[in-house]
């Protein structure tokens, strides 16, 4: 089914024409409105009337996580505040969240979206919307939620958590759609086991799952688990929030909106165009967004790109297969964890040295993590209380910053290996890209 | 009045204990007492030893994490009763124990004991005719 036909089906000449024009829009709008973009132009010798289309793209300066976070935390708003009614925040690189914020008129925009993901699913208005991403500062949650109400579909706001009543409210209240990360909703069909009820109880038809990476063997497991057909959605908070791009019913990749988020694959290094097909890194332009657009942001995703026609009948361009992150960033229950956020803690703890290591896993198909921090002379004291009380205090400010929990291991010194080059603060033991 | 202890910081994985008193060993050192406290995750080796800043420079070399502690090795009679009675006074006292050990040699007994109040505790316990040993003392006899 298709929410949008007008925008999902356009011919690929008009779309084009349509991008040149938000697209200049767009750089004027930043150019005149936002310090930090005007300073990048005027260096680069840009000036809005330079700009008439798509083309120069690859002219322009690009955004990257960094940028955000110099300019925390609204520096990159292109309205006045009292235009922004909705706030974001995801996990920034060290400690500061990356903020993003909404005008009304880009919150019609992300529940346009959510709601073109949502019937893209098969996902109508008969359908009981199961939310269980997080509501609050995360986009998951209320962004499906939004998104789920514009089709009129009848939305349960689970939220996060509480797993075993959850599912009797999926049972009671016969919910049919289900959206969550795809660990949580494998951890919801073993609690379902759990406790003795089978999948064929509910009535779940279609499963929206997204905020970090999954596997086909992940996928077909949710399949058997749940009885339902899972979908893959794709967002981030920088560019909207979860609707960026979404699979149809064909399964042959992701389609981005890009009337809204005008993507590029591009060289990591050149920050140049690759040809489609080519492995590259991902890079959205949010042109029609006023709070806070974007340009060329840089997402750090590895993937590529196709605009074949799609069967589904959707011009729109696809993303064929997601391989991985060019920086180091780990997602962890659907939290963006960055190791630098790690070592900030440590290095503002007196107690603490940043010799560390984070150990990712998947056991029962909860993503854990633990972090191994060295002992050293200064914070090893005698007692043991007072060496647990230690590793608890590590535990609630790593805590308290990434927004999940860790187990803190003590280890001995010189145990982490030390590298000359970039040390390997991350061992990761899932398999999260076939 | 104190005697200096060395505490070891172990993991839990096979043959740290081991790898300990093999650096004893090969510098001669001599231990009299020896404890471990462990919990699921590390474990905190105490020893009194003869030669104990030797022993501190050869565990550090090592990689180990090593310190000393001043604990208090109470002298007690080796026979029943012997250290309950002594253990009643710095209970009256309100003397917090953090961690004890302790061991029987001949006649005597030797308690170890790390208290919050150090001081207070040997002051206690003299006042109340009790010999607390002394650096060295152990090796004696």
């Amino acid at each position: 089914m298709i929410w949008n036909e007008h925008a999902e089906c356009m011919d690929r000449e008009q779309l084009i024409r349509l991008q040149n024009e938000r697209l200049r829009n767009m750089v004027s709008r930043l150019y005149y409105n936002v310090p930090f973009y005007r300073k990048k132009f005027q260096e680069a010798g840009i000036n809005p009337g330079d700009i008439t289309g798509i083309d120069q793209l690859k002219d322009l300066p690009t955004t990257k996580k960094q940028d955000l976070r110099d300019n925390y935390p609204f520096g990159l708003f292109a309205v006045p505040q009292s235009e922004i009614v909705r706030l974001h925040a995801s996990s920034g690189t060290t400690g500061k969240p990356t903020v993003g914020g909404y005008t009304r008129a880009d919150l019609r925009t992300w529940s346009e979206v959510v709601a073109r993901s949502l019937y893209a699913a098969g996902v109508d208005k008969n359908d009981i919307v199961h939310v269980s991403y997080g509501y609050g500062l995360f986009t998951g949650g209320l962004g499906i939620h939004q998104g789920a109400q514009k089709i009129g579909a009848t939305v349960i706001p689970a939220s996060g958590g509480n797993t075993k009543k959850q599912i009797q409210i999926m049972h009671d209240f016969g919910s049919t759609v289900l959206a969550c990360t795809p660990s949580y909703a494998l951890y919801l069909a073993d609690t379902m086991k759990e406790m003795g009820m089978d999948p064929s109880e509910l009535k779940l038809r279609r499963g929206i799952f997204g905020a970090e990476p999954w596997t086909e063997e992940m996928r077909k497991e949710i399949e058997a688990k749940l009885h339902l057909k899972a979908m893959d959605i794709y967002g981030l908070t920088e560019v909207m929030g979860p609707g960026v791009a979404m699979e149809c019913e064909h399964q042959q990749g992701l389609h981005i909106f890009e009337d809204h988020f005008i993507p590029e694959i591009v060289d990591p290094v050149t920050l140049q165009p690759v040809p489609y097909g080519q492995v590259g890194e991902l890079v959205f332009s949010a042109v029609t967004k006023e709070g806070m657009p974007l340009l060329r942001y840089r997402t750090r995703d590895l993937t590529t790109m196709t605009i074949e026609k799609c069967a589904c009948g959707r011009t729109l361009a696809r993303l064929t297969k997601f391989l991985g992150r060019s920086d180091d960033m780990l997602i962890i229950r659907g939290v963006n964890v960055f190791p630098s956020q790690i070592e900030a803690v440590l290095l503002e703890m007196s107690e603490t040295e940043p010799h560390y290591q984070l150990i990712v896993d998947r056991v029962n198909n909860l993503d854990i993590l633990e972090i191994w921090v060295e002992v050293n002379e200064a914070f090893f004291s005698d007692e043991i209380r007072q060496m647990e009380g230690l590793a608890k205090k590590i535990k609630a400010n790593i805590e308290s910053v990434l927004g999940i929990s860790a187990k803190i291991k003590l280890v001995e010194p010189k145990t982490i290996e030390r590298s000359e080059g970039k040390a390997k603060r991350v061992i990761d033991k899932r398999k999260l890209v076939d | 009045m104190l005697l200096k202890q060395l505490s070891v910081f172990l993991e839990n994985r096979p043959g740290r204990i081991t790898q300990v008193t093999k650096v004893l060993d090969e510098i001669g050192v001599n231990i009299s007492a020896f404890s471990i406290a462990d919990t699921s995750d590390f474990g905190i080796l105490r020893m009194i030893v003869d030669k104990i800043d030797v022993a501190l420079e050869a565990l550090k070399a090592h990689g180990f994490s090593v310190r000393t502690t001043q604990v208090v090795a109470l002298v007690v009679p080796h026979q029943p009763g012997g250290m309950h009675q002594a253990l009643e006074y710095v209970d009256k006292a309100g003397i917090e124990i953090e961690y004890m050990y302790a061991f029987a040699y001949n006649s005597k007994a030797a308690v170890v004991i790390k208290a919050d109040d150090t001081e207070k505790l040997v002051k206690i316990l003299s006042e109340s005719g009790y010999q607390v040993l002394h650096e060295g003392e152990l090796m004696q006899e």
